[in-house]
């Protein structure tokens, strides 16, 4: 609070010295490391978050991220690695989810509801029982201001991975979701597609974890691709829209979080939030107003003559 | 597409049989496809087309029976490009973030590196295949910003870009313009030609007869199989329909 009234007092002061203020906070160690990791985490999620939203999978996203709940607490508590019994549990839950699907007359959708709920509270029953070091909020809701040495190592190995893979993959990834039929009449293995894809989504839902915790991790998987779905329609241009407005909404959420005191995870989404519905109204071809604008023009062509 | 077929070349589809839950979809399709021809797939909804597809592409397994393409089982045919695949329109999203040339450019995915890099054969091959179409003027658009017509070609190119010997086409002018249908003929037949074998289901009868060789009349089962002028009668169409479709002489 007191920093934000010496902003408003160093108003009149020209505008570089402001936008220096404002970035001051980024001279300490801890910052620049949240950022840091922060901005590696937002870019994953960001190229995953364009297929995803192509998919319509940002339900299973949702699933995804709190099913592996369960699988932070038992890797804390036998000091294994956070992200492996994170990615086991993500996993595992895609697997069950497909096989309640296959082997049951359940629809996909109710699977989804029942597996990640059953997952996220065996999770809550876990930590209740086992509170040692591990601290809940800070899975749930992130802790990207006090991350520690081990989980930066783990969360850059997991970025690269991903990245990695799609880089190597995506055009394959890109052909599943847009027509599966195609893909598999010339000769990809569209089974092994869905999988990969599931797997990279359980990986960029543990990185992501790490900066905005498991509840909304979604947003990090969903609404960067959402963006720049309304602004492109090319997906090169879209996965770096995407990355932009993820990159965006980290910096200034950082930012915002520490002016005012205020949760780290909590400001980045919101940040992220208001990107999308500026966006949604804004948009040159599919907002909003660019939809009012066109319907209020199209109907009247035969008045007048043409321009 | 060299000219000599081998000796199973084609579609080879013995004593088929497909059921879901139980229930028959197609029972005991017996079907022989030969290279240089077209032959038209005709029947009610529901009576067993889209099944049919289905098995000759991969996606259903049959209880019974056996489907060869070229000689080969269809998840082998596949993985050498030997069989194209048209879809119909609506199982297609438009809205979907990638241009005409784009989507072309998946037909040669599967004669690519791991990388799907495309090579200099490859982009001729979908300039050729959007030149034949006559959609290059068109191939930065959005797929979405193309008419009915112009969408239908746009996939018929990229199945031309695959350089399949087998096509299947799904309802290929079901909302398109005469111009469009036109030009879909004219390509089917000089695929013929070039020795292709092409399967086209269609509820547009009236076409039938100007481009296909043969016709299959299907219920379930195959209710007549051979050449257009035998078969294609008001006769077969009444036990296909179970009432005699409006067909203009």
């Amino acid at each position: 609070m007191t920093m934000l009234s010496v902003v408003t007092m160093a108003s009149p002061a020209p505008a570089s010295s402001l936008s220096s203020l404002l970035l001051e906070p980024l001279h300490q160690l801890f910052m620049q490391r949240a950022l840091g990791i922060g901005m590696l985490v937002a870019v994953v999620c960001a190229v995953l978050s364009c297929f995803m939203t192509l998919k319509g999978w940002a339900l299973m996203g949702d699933a995804v991220s709190h099913a592996v709940l369960p699988g932070v607490v038992l890797a804390y508590a036998l000091g294994l690695p956070f992200a492996l019994g994170a990615f086991v549990f993500g996993v595992g839950s895609v697997g069950v989810i497909g096989w309640i699907r296959e082997h049951t007359r359940v629809k996909e959708d109710t699977a989804i509801g029942l597996v990640f709920t059953g997952f996220f509270a065996l999770g809550l029953v876990l930590i209740s029982k086992l509170r040692s070091s591990v601290d809940l909020s800070h899975i749930l809701f992130g802790n990207l201001l006090g991350i520690t040495d081990g989980d930066i190592v783990q969360t850059i190995l997991i970025s690269l991975v991903v990245l990695a893979v799609l880089a190597v993959r995506g055009r394959d990834l890109l052909l599943f979701c847009f027509d599966p039929s195609h893909a598999r009449s010339i000769g990809l293995r569209t089974g092994r597609l869905h999988y990969l894809l599931l797997t990279l989504l359980s990986l960029a839902a543990v990185a992501g974890l790490q900066a905005v915790g498991i509840i909304l991790v979604v947003a990090m998987l969903v609404t960067p691709g959402a963006t720049a779905y309304l602004l492109t329609d090319r997906f090169g241009p879209m996965t770096l829209l995407a990355v932009a407005s993820a990159l965006t909404a980290t910096l200034v959420g950082l930012l915002a979080s520490y002016w005012l005191d205020a949760s780290t995870a909590g400001c980045i989404v919101v940040v992220q939030t208001l990107l999308f519905i500026l966006v949604m109204v804004l948009a040159p071809q599919h907002g909003l107003l660019a939809h009012r604008r066109r319907r209020l023009t199209l109907p009247s062509p035969p008045q007048g003559p043409a321009a | 597409m060299d000219g000599s077929p081998a000796p199973q070349a084609g579609i080879s589809i013995e004593a088929l049989t497909i059921a879901y839950n139980g229930v028959p979809a197609v029972v005991d399709v017996n079907l022989q496809l030969q290279p240089g021809s077209i032959c038209g797939l005709v029947g009610m909804n529901g009576a067993g087309k889209s099944t049919l597809f289905k098995a000759l592409m991969g996606f259903v397994a049959p209880q019974r029976g056996s489907i060869l393409i070229e000689g080969l089982p269809v998840a082998q045919a596949q993985r050498r490009q030997a069989v194209a695949y048209v879809p119909q329109s609506e199982q297609v999203d438009w809205n979907f973030p990638i241009r005409v040339q784009d989507v072309v450019m998946m037909g040669r995915y599967g004669r690519m590196n791991l990388l799907r890099w495309p090579r200099a054969v490859d982009r001729e091959a979908v300039e050729s295949a959007l030149t034949r179409v006559d959609l290059l003027s068109l191939r930065l658009r959005q797929i979405g910003a193309l008419s009915g017509g112009q969408r239908k070609r746009a996939f018929l190119a990229r199945a031309l870009a695959q350089g399949a010997r087998v096509l299947l086409l799904d309802e290929p002018f079901t909302g398109v313009d005469i111009r469009t249908e036109r030009l879909i003929i004219t390509l089917l037949l000089e695929l013929r030609q070039q020795g292709a074998t092409v399967l086209i289901a269609t509820h547009d009868l009236d076409t039938i007869p100007s481009f296909c060789d043969r016709v299959v009349l299907i219920n379930r089962t195959v209710l007549a199989y051979g050449e257009t002028s035998e078969v294609f009668t008001q006769a077969n169409l009444l036990r296909t329909f179970g009432a005699a479709p409006q067909l203009t002489p």
